[in-house]
């Protein structure tokens, strides 16, 4: 396995010049530019798709409770590491909120992770014996259930209600996102290499053959589901850390359906896939796309149909275009690697190494 | 008799908005029945139908406007199922589904950049926008056609499916999607039918339900959307009686949920209520018992 480590290696060698390059690129350029709100939102995008590539493309699990995760896992951030002297304003309505104490940002971020996937495992307790399109519902249903109870009055002290959450710590630059989602996404990646990543891909291929193989089906369903809300509460933590303020009413099914798209687009089961996807789905919504949302003259001719909210449209026309013609996505289930590029280019054909 | 003072107007509410989701489950349970697909656009083509309304109305009368809106939706229903889930037949269920997830987010950008993302006053439809005194409660008249109209459309829609060329083949196509191909029943044509159908009655629907509530905007469409599902799944799907049972059920739950104080939970409540149903018994209350072979 010695081509393996080499792999590995020239990976990590990668992953450092890019810490580099985007060092480099904060140093060069004013903190405003667009490109730092795009490549902020696109990695931390990249790891919820990603969180919920595991469950769908690798588990076969069609979940479609990712907002509702997310949703726990910003709220505890924000809950546990609002300044004890800023809660007094924020919980206005409540007297202060009963939680007087805040913790470092980065419990804050594990305290979201744990959180999340500690209401997955009660969800998957009965969620998971169902199949299809019947989980697909019952995990939109939970999420709509969470959103309820922290807009709950009564959890006011807690969740301040349907009222904002705001003032909790954030991060300035584009390295935290980017260091936080390599190491989760790292993670994520042994999980699928090991073991336990092969009996989910066994599962998704075929059920029954996977559990007379002698695989525990409950319990990989399960880890497979805590495990991608354990990353998708992170993923929504890093969410709050990026806006600034939360609410629980933007956590709609429509962030699920969103997410679950730029999976598609990304290729089922295919991490480089999501991660790739995210960004191109954040980039085109906030960024290429912009030109679509304002009126153009060329010359004295108005260019028809640009107005406010065009873009959106091209985009899901873009979309769909993705479903139907390419369903397989960009990277299908395959990796971005870098061995099979250079003998795709130089034309030689090498021993297949998967795993 | 105090308590049922302060419920009956709940309770008459519930009813009537029982008979809007029973409107739209149909549409779902047909679908489903069929092609097993949850049609997420469904919600966002009732939502659509209420639009077509608002901007119709305003340049012709009612008694052009109202069929327009319906035929434009049913036009607009058979599209989609050409247009986004015809070319996925042979695909896996997953790809279909998520097809239905785009269309409806296509639906909504759309109708977002139609009307600038502004609510659009709904048209008041003479005589059933009208208020009347029931007993203790006061509510428009629509509240009393809904669910006399409701029981009406699904009568009709049981003759059709029960005692006709296509209806029969309906059935046959639910009961086994491959068979019914081998027989030579034409699968595209019940395909089309039934979208057809789900999305006549979610055109009728919207007109009730928006009459009600006087404003329509691009997403107002989902969560009676998904409430449907629900109800549909709850009178076990495939089951046209059984979703117009479970939708009043639902209809009415939620508004008396509302009624005790607690309206952050009435839509969680419906969620909770299918989980529930998921798990004690998966066929919901009329459906068929299936039996999956490997």
């Amino acid at each position: 396995m010695k081509e393996n480590k080499i792999s590995w290696f020239i990976g990590l060698v990668l992953l450092a010049l890019m810490f580099v390059g985007l060092y480099a690129l904060e140093k060069a350029l004013p903190p405003s530019t667009m490109l730092f709100t795009i490549l902020k939102k696109g990695v931390i995008y990249a790891l919820i798709a990603v969180s919920m590539n595991l469950l769908n493309g690798f588990t076969g699990l069609f979940s479609l409770g990712q907002a509702g995760f997310m949703v726990i896992g910003a709220y505890t951030y924000a809950i546990l590491t609002i300044p004890v002297n800023m809660r007094a304003m924020i919980y206005q309505y409540y007297d202060g909120g009963v939680v007087q104490f805040a913790l470092p940002a980065i419990v804050g971020l594990l305290c979201a992770g744990l959180v999340a996937a500690f209401f997955a495992f009660l969800v998957g307790l009965p969620v998971l014996r169902l199949k299809s399109d019947y989980l697909a519902i019952a995990t939109l249903g939970f999420a709509e259930i969470i959103r309820a109870f922290i807009q709950y009055e009564g959890l006011g002290p807690l969740t301040n209600g349907s009222n904002l959450l705001r003032r909790f710590p954030s991060f300035t630059g584009i390295l935290y996102p980017f260091a936080a989602v390599a190491i989760c996404v790292a993670v994520i990646v042994l999980l699928i290499h090991s073991t336990y990543g092969r009996a989910l891909k066994a599962i998704r291929d075929d059920e029954t053959a996977a559990e007379a193989m002698g695989i525990n089906l409950f319990f990989h369903k399960q880890f497979s589901f805590v495990t991608s809300s354990f990353f998708a509460g992170i993923g929504g933590a890093l969410l709050a850390m990026y806006q600034g303020s939360i609410q629980a009413a933007t956590f709609k099914s429509a962030m699920t359906y969103e997410i679950l798209l730029i999976v598609v687009i990304g290729g089922m089961g295919s991490i480089t896939g999501s991660i790739i996807a995210s960004f191109l789905f954040v980039a085109s919504s906030e960024w290429w796309l912009r030109f679509l949302d304002n009126e153009m003259f060329i010359g004295a001719f108005k260019m028809p149909l640009l107005r406010s909210g065009f873009r959106m449209v091209v985009f899901s026309v873009i979309i769909m275009a993705v479903v139907l013609l390419y369903r397989r996505g960009i990277m299908g289930d395959k990796e971005f690697n870098l061995r099979r590029i250079t003998q795709h280019l130089t034309g030689k054909k090498g021993v297949r190494h998967d795993g | 008799m105090g308590w049922l003072e302060r419920f009956f107007p709940y309770i008459l509410a519930g009813i009537s908005v029982g008979g809007q989701y029973a409107l739209i489950a149909i549409g779902y349970t047909m679908v489903y029945g069929i092609l097993r697909l949850i049609n997420f656009a469904h919600g966002d083509i009732f939502t659509v139908a209420g639009f077509f309304m608002v901007y119709m109305n305003a340049t012709m009368p009612l008694y052009l406007s109202i069929p327009l809106t319906i035929i434009l939706t049913v036009i607009l229903g058979f599209a989609v199922e050409r247009a986004a889930y015809k070319p996925l037949r042979d695909a896996p269920r997953m790809s279909i589904m998520i097809s239905a997830i785009g269309v409806s987010y296509l639906l909504q950008n759309l109708m977002w950049y139609v009307t600038g993302g502004l609510a659009k006053q709904y048209p008041t439809i003479p005589w059933i926008s009208s208020s009347v005194t029931v007993w203790v409660a006061t509510t428009k008249i629509v509240t009393l056609v809904t669910p006399v109209l409701t029981i009406l459309l699904v009568v009709l829609l049981q003759q059709l499916i029960n005692h006709t060329k296509i209806g029969m083949a309906m059935r046959a196509v639910s009961r086994d999607f491959e068979t019914a191909k081998l027989m030579g029943i034409q699968i595209n044509r019940v395909i089309s039918v039934s979208f057809i159908i789900g999305s006549f009655l979610a055109a009728v629907g919207s007109l009730l339900y928006f009459s009600n509530y006087a404003t329509v905007t691009p997403t107002v469409g989902a969560m009676p959307g998904l409430k449907a599902f629900v109800a549909a799944v709850f009178g076990g799907i495939g089951s046209i009686p059984g979703a117009m049972i479970g939708a009043f059920l639902i209809g009415i739950s939620e508004n008396l949920i509302k009624a005790l104080g607690y309206s952050t939970f009435s839509d969680a409540f419906t969620f909770a209520l299918l989980i529930f149903v998921l798990l004690a018994k998966p066929t919901g209350l009329f459906g068929e018992k299936t039996i999956d072979k490997v």
